[in-house]
C-alpha cells in the first residue's frame, strides 16, 4: 500500500456511484411499487415480494460466493478468496435473514399462518443456519477455524440443491402454495428496480467488508514489520 | 534386498531451512530463520518457552506451512516430494506421547509397524513384525510391562514407548520436541545413548530440549531460537560438546536479544 | 537391532487396519460404547414418557422419534470418541504416518456407521417394544435396514469430516453438532419420512420409502466424494 493508496478514502469512485445508485434506486422503488398492479388473491401484501425476491436471490448470491470462495482457498490457499468467501457468507446471513423474517410476514398476512415449510423458505432457513455457523466457526473455531468454515461453506454449498429436493419431495404430499406469481408486465419496472437496487447494495457492502478485512491484514503484517524493527516492544 | 531397501528410502543427505517466517495474525512465530541441518549430525534447538521452536519443527513435519521461506530437500523443496514417501522417513516425538491408552504396548507397536510396513525380517510377515517388536520394546526397557493397556503405564514408561514408535521405521529425519520430559535418570541416559545410534545410523536430528545436560553428549550443532529468529548458532567436535557450552551460548545469546539497543532491521515495505 | 523397511501397505490394507485399530479400541474402552447405547435406550424412553396418553403414538411419531433418537445419540458416541483422539493427540501420530488420507476418512466413517448400527439394535427392539411399532414383512424390513444403513452412511459421512478437522478450540463439544446437524438435514428427513412410510403400510407409501432410499443414495455419494475431497485440506496445516 503506497502513501496513496493509504490516504485513499473508504470507497472509490466507483462504489461512491454504486452506493448513490442504491439510495437513489430505494428512494424511487416504493414509487414504483405503489404504481404496480394490485395482485388479485394476495391483495396489497403481495408488495413485500418486491423485497423478498431480491434478499433471497442475494442470499443465494453470497452462498454460491461463499462456496467458490471456500473451494480456492482451501484448495490453493488464496488468502484473499477466504477474506471473500468470510464477507459474501456475512452477506448471506443478512439477506437470508431478511428473507426469513419477511416471509413469515408475508405468509401471516396472505395466508394466516407464518410458516408453511415452504419449500424454498425451508431452505433459505436452513442455508441461513449453515452460514450463522459457518460465522461462528470461523470466529471461535481456533487457529484452524477459517478452514472449517470454509469445509462448512463448501459442503453447505453443495448441499443447498440435498436440502431443496428432500424438502420438495417431502412438500409433494402437501398443498402446494405459489409463493412467487407469475410475473404481471405491469410488476416489471419495479420488480427489476428492486432487484439492481438490491444487488447493487450487495455489491458496495461486499467491497466495504473486503476492505475492512484488507485492513486488518495490512495490519497484522505492519504490526510484525514494526516489532520486527524494534519499534514495539512485545 | 538390499536394493528394494535403498531405494524405499529417501537417501536424505541435507535439509535446508531458508528464511522460514511464520505469522499467525498478528503473532509472528518465526522471523527470517536459516537453518542446515545434515545427515548423521544432530542440532540442539534452544529457545524460551514459546511457540518458536515447535513452529519449526511443525514446517520440518509438514504440519505447518510456513508464511514465508522454503525447506528444501537435498535441494528440492519439499513440498515437490511426494509426502507419502516423507512421512514414511520422518519421525517426530512429542512430550506427548500419542499412543492409545486402551491398546497394550506391543499392540501399540505392531500397529504402527503395520502402518509404516516395517518388519524384523526381509518378507512382510507377521512374525517378522512381533519379532521387530519385542526388539524395540527391550531396545526401550518396557518389555515387562508389553501387554498391559497403555493407560496402566507411567508418564516415564509411556515416554519410552513413544520413543520406541518414533524409532521403529528407522526415519532418516527425526524430529524431537522436548523428548525428555518425563523420564528418569534411566530414561535421559537411554534416549541419549539411542540418539548417538541414530546418529551413527544416518539420520538427520533436531532435538528441541531445555535439559542441556542431558543433550550436549550428542549434540553436533547448537542453534538458539529466541523471540523467533536465530540469536546464535555453534557448532562442536562429535562428543565434545558440555552441557556448560550449550548454557553459555544460550546466556549470551539471550542477552543479546533483550538488550535494549538491539539494532532494528530495516521496515520491508515504504508506509 | 536391524529392521526392513518393506513396500507400503495398500489403500485397503491401510483402511483394514485403521478401521480394526478403531474397532478394537472403541471396544476395549467399553465405557463409550456402552454408555452410547445406554444413552440412545433412555431417549426412547423419555420419549415415551413425553407421550404418555395411553393412546399409542401415531406413525408418523413413531418415525421421527426412531431417527432423532439415533441422531442425538450418534452425535453423543462420536464426540466422545473424537474427543478421546484429541485427548491423546494420535490423531496427529496418524497424520504424520504414511497413511493416505482417504483411508483415514474411510477408517473414521465406517467406525461412526458401526457404532451407529449398534445404536439401532437397541432403539429399533426398544421402539417395538415401547411403542408397539410393528414394521411388517421382510421387504418392509428390508427396506427400514436399507434406510438406517444408507442414513447412518450419509451422517457419518459428515460427522467424520468434521468431526476430524475440529482441532482443539475451546467450543469444539458444541461446534461439531452445529456442524453437522444443518448439513445432515436432508438425511434426516428422509429416513423420517421413509421410516413412516414404512410403517404406514400401503403400497403406495411403500413406493414412497423406497424413492427416498434412491434419494438416500445420491445424498450418500455426494457426501462420500465431498468429505474424501474435502479430508485432506480440513486436517491439513495452518
Amino acid at each position: 500500500m503506497t502513501p496513496k493508496e493509504a490516504s485513499r478514502p473508504t470507497l472509490s469512485i466507483t462504489m461512491w456511484a454504486m452506493l448513490a445508485l442504491s439510495i437513489a434506486g430505494m428512494l424511487i422503488a416504493p414509487q414504483l411499487i405503489m404504481r404496480a398492479p394490485t395482485e388479485p388473491t394476495m391483495g396489497f401484501v403481495q408488495r413485500i415480494f418486491y423485497f423478498h425476491v431480491p434478499c433471497a436471490w442475494l442470499a443465494m448470491l453470497g452462498a454460491f460466493v461463499a462456496g467458490i470462495g471456500s473451494a480456492v482457498y482451501l484448495f490453493k490457499g488464496s488468502e484473499r478468496a477466504e477474506q471473500i468467501a468470510a464477507a459474501a457468507a456475512e452477506l448471506t446471513v443478512l439477506f437470508g435473514l431478511c428473507v426469513i423474517v419477511s416471509g413469515p410476514l408475508w405468509a401471516r398476512k396472505a395466508w394466516g399462518v407464518f410458516w408453511q415449510w415452504d419449500v424454498r423458505l425451508t431452505t433459505t432457513a436452513l442455508l441461513w443456519i449453515i452460514f450463522v455457523a459457518y460465522l461462528f466457526a470461523r470466529r471461535y473455531g481456533g487457529p484452524g477455524g477459517r478452514r472449517l468454515s470454509a469445509g462448512l461453506a463448501l459442503f453447505g454449498a453443495a448441499d443447498v440443491p440435498m436440502i431443496y429436493i428432500s424438502v420438495s419431495i417431502w412438500r409433494t404430499i402437501h398443498p402446494k402454495t405459489s409463493v412467487v406469481p407469475s410475473l404481471d408486465p405491469g410488476m416489471r419496472p419495479a420488480f427489476w428496480l428492486s432487484m439492481l437496487t438490491f444487488t447493487v447494495l450487495f455489491v458496495v457492502l461486499m467491497q466495504m467488508r473486503l476492505r475492512l478485512e484488507q485492513a486488518r491484514a495490512r495490519y497484522s503484517s505492519l504490526y510484525l514489520q514494526a516489532q520486527d524493527a524494534g519499534l514495539i516492544d512485545d | 534386498m538390499q536394493a528394494d531397501r535403498e531405494s524405499l528410502k529417501l537417501g536424505l543427505t541435507s535439509v535446508e531451512l531458508r528464511g522460514l517466517y511464520k505469522d499467525y495474525g498478528r503473532q509472528r512465530a518465526l522471523s527470517d530463520v536459516s537453518l542446515t541441518l545434515k545427515a548423521g549430525r544432530v542440532v540442539a534447538l534452544l529457545g524460551e518457552n514459546g511457540a518458536g521452536k515447535s513452529t519449526l519443527l511443525g514446517i520440518l513435519a509438514m504440519l505447518i506451512r510456513p508464511t514465508r521461506g522454503q525447506v528444501l530437500c537435498d535441494g528440492q523443496p519439499m513440498d515437490a516430494l511426494d509426502p507419502l514417501r516423507l512421512r514414511r522417513s520422518l519421525g517426530v516425538l512429542s512430550h506427548e506421547p500419542r499412543c492409545y491408552a486402551d491398546l497394550s504396548p506391543r499392540e501399540n507397536l505392531l500397529f504402527f509397524a503395520q502402518l509404516y510396513g516395517v518388519s524384523a525380517q526381509a518378507d512382510a510377515s507377521a512374525r517378522g513384525r512381533s519379532q521387530l517388536v519385542s526388539e524395540a520394546l527391550e531396545r526401550v526397557g518396557i518389555a515387562r510391562a508389553a501387554d498391559r493397556p497403555a493407560r496402566t503405564l507411567s508418564r516415564g514408561m509411556l515416554q519410552r514407548l513413544a520413543i520406541a514408535r518414533t524409532l521403529l521405521p528407522q526415519p532418516e529425519l527425526l524430529l524431537l520436541d522436548e523428548p525428555y520430559t518425563g523420564l528418569d535418570r534411566e530414561g535421559v541416559a537411554l534416549l541419549t545413548r539411542l540418539l548417538a545410534e541414530e546418529r551413527e545410523r544416518g539420520a538427520l536430528i533436531v532435538v528441541i530440549s531445555h535439559d542441556f545436560e542431558a543433550v550436549a553428549p550428542v549434540t553436533d550443532q547448537a542453534a538458539v531460537l529466541l523471540r523467533g529468529r536465530l540469536q546464535a548458532q555453534a557448532e562442536y567436535a562429535p562428543g565434545t560438546c558440555q552441557g556448560s557450552q550449550l548454557l553459555t551460548l544460550y546466556q549470551e545469546a539471550a542477552k543479546r536479544a533483550h538488550s535494549p539497543k538491539s539494532k532494528p532491521g530495516p521496515i520491508q515495505e515504504a508506509l | 537391532m536391524s529392521s526392513f523397511v518393506g513396500p507400503p501397505p495398500s489403500f485397503f490394507r491401510q483402511l483394514a487396519m485403521l478401521l480394526w485399530k478403531d474397532v478394537k479400541v472403541e471396544l476395549r474402552a467399553g465405557e463409550m460404547v456402552y454408555a452410547t447405547l445406554l444413552f440412545s435406550g433412555i431417549i426412547v424412553l423419555l420419549f415415551s414418557f413425553a407421550f404418555l396418553g395411553g393412546t399409542p403414538p401415531t406413525v408418523e411419531v413413531m418415525a421421527g422419534v426412531l431417527w432423532v433418537a439415533l441422531s442425538l445419540s450418534g452425535m453423543l458416541g462420536i464426540s466422545r470418541s473424537f474427543e478421546r483422539e484429541r485427548e491423546a493427540d494420535t490423531l496427529r501420530a496418524l497424520l504424520l504416518a504414511p497413511v493416505e488420507r482417504s483411508a483415514l476418512y474411510l477408517s473414521k466413517l465406517l467406525s461412526i456407521s458401526l457404532l451407529m448400527l449398534l445404536v439401532c439394535c437397541v432403539v429399533v427392539p426398544g421402539l417395538c417394544l415401547l411403542f408397539q411399532m410393528s414394521v411388517g414383512g421382510p421387504g418392509a424390513w428390508l427396506r427400514l435396514l436399507g434406510l438406517l444403513t444408507l442414513g447412518i452412511l450419509g451422517f457419518a459421512a459428515v460427522a467424520a469430516l468434521f468431526g476430524a478437522s475440529l482441532g482443539r478450540a475451546r467450543v469444539r463439544e458444541v461446534l461439531l453438532p452445529l456442524l453437522v446437524y444443518p448439513l445432515v438435514v436432508p438425511v434426516l428427513l428422509a429416513g423420517a419420512r421413509g421410516t413412516y412410510g414404512i410403517l404406514y403400510g400401503t403400497p403406495e407409501s411403500l413406493a414412497d420409502a423406497t424413492r427416498w432410499l434412491k434419494f438416500l443414495l445420491a445424498f450418500d455419494c455426494m457426501a462420500i466424494i465431498g468429505g474424501l475431497w474435502l479430508f485432506e485440506p480440513l486436517c491439513a496445516t495452518e
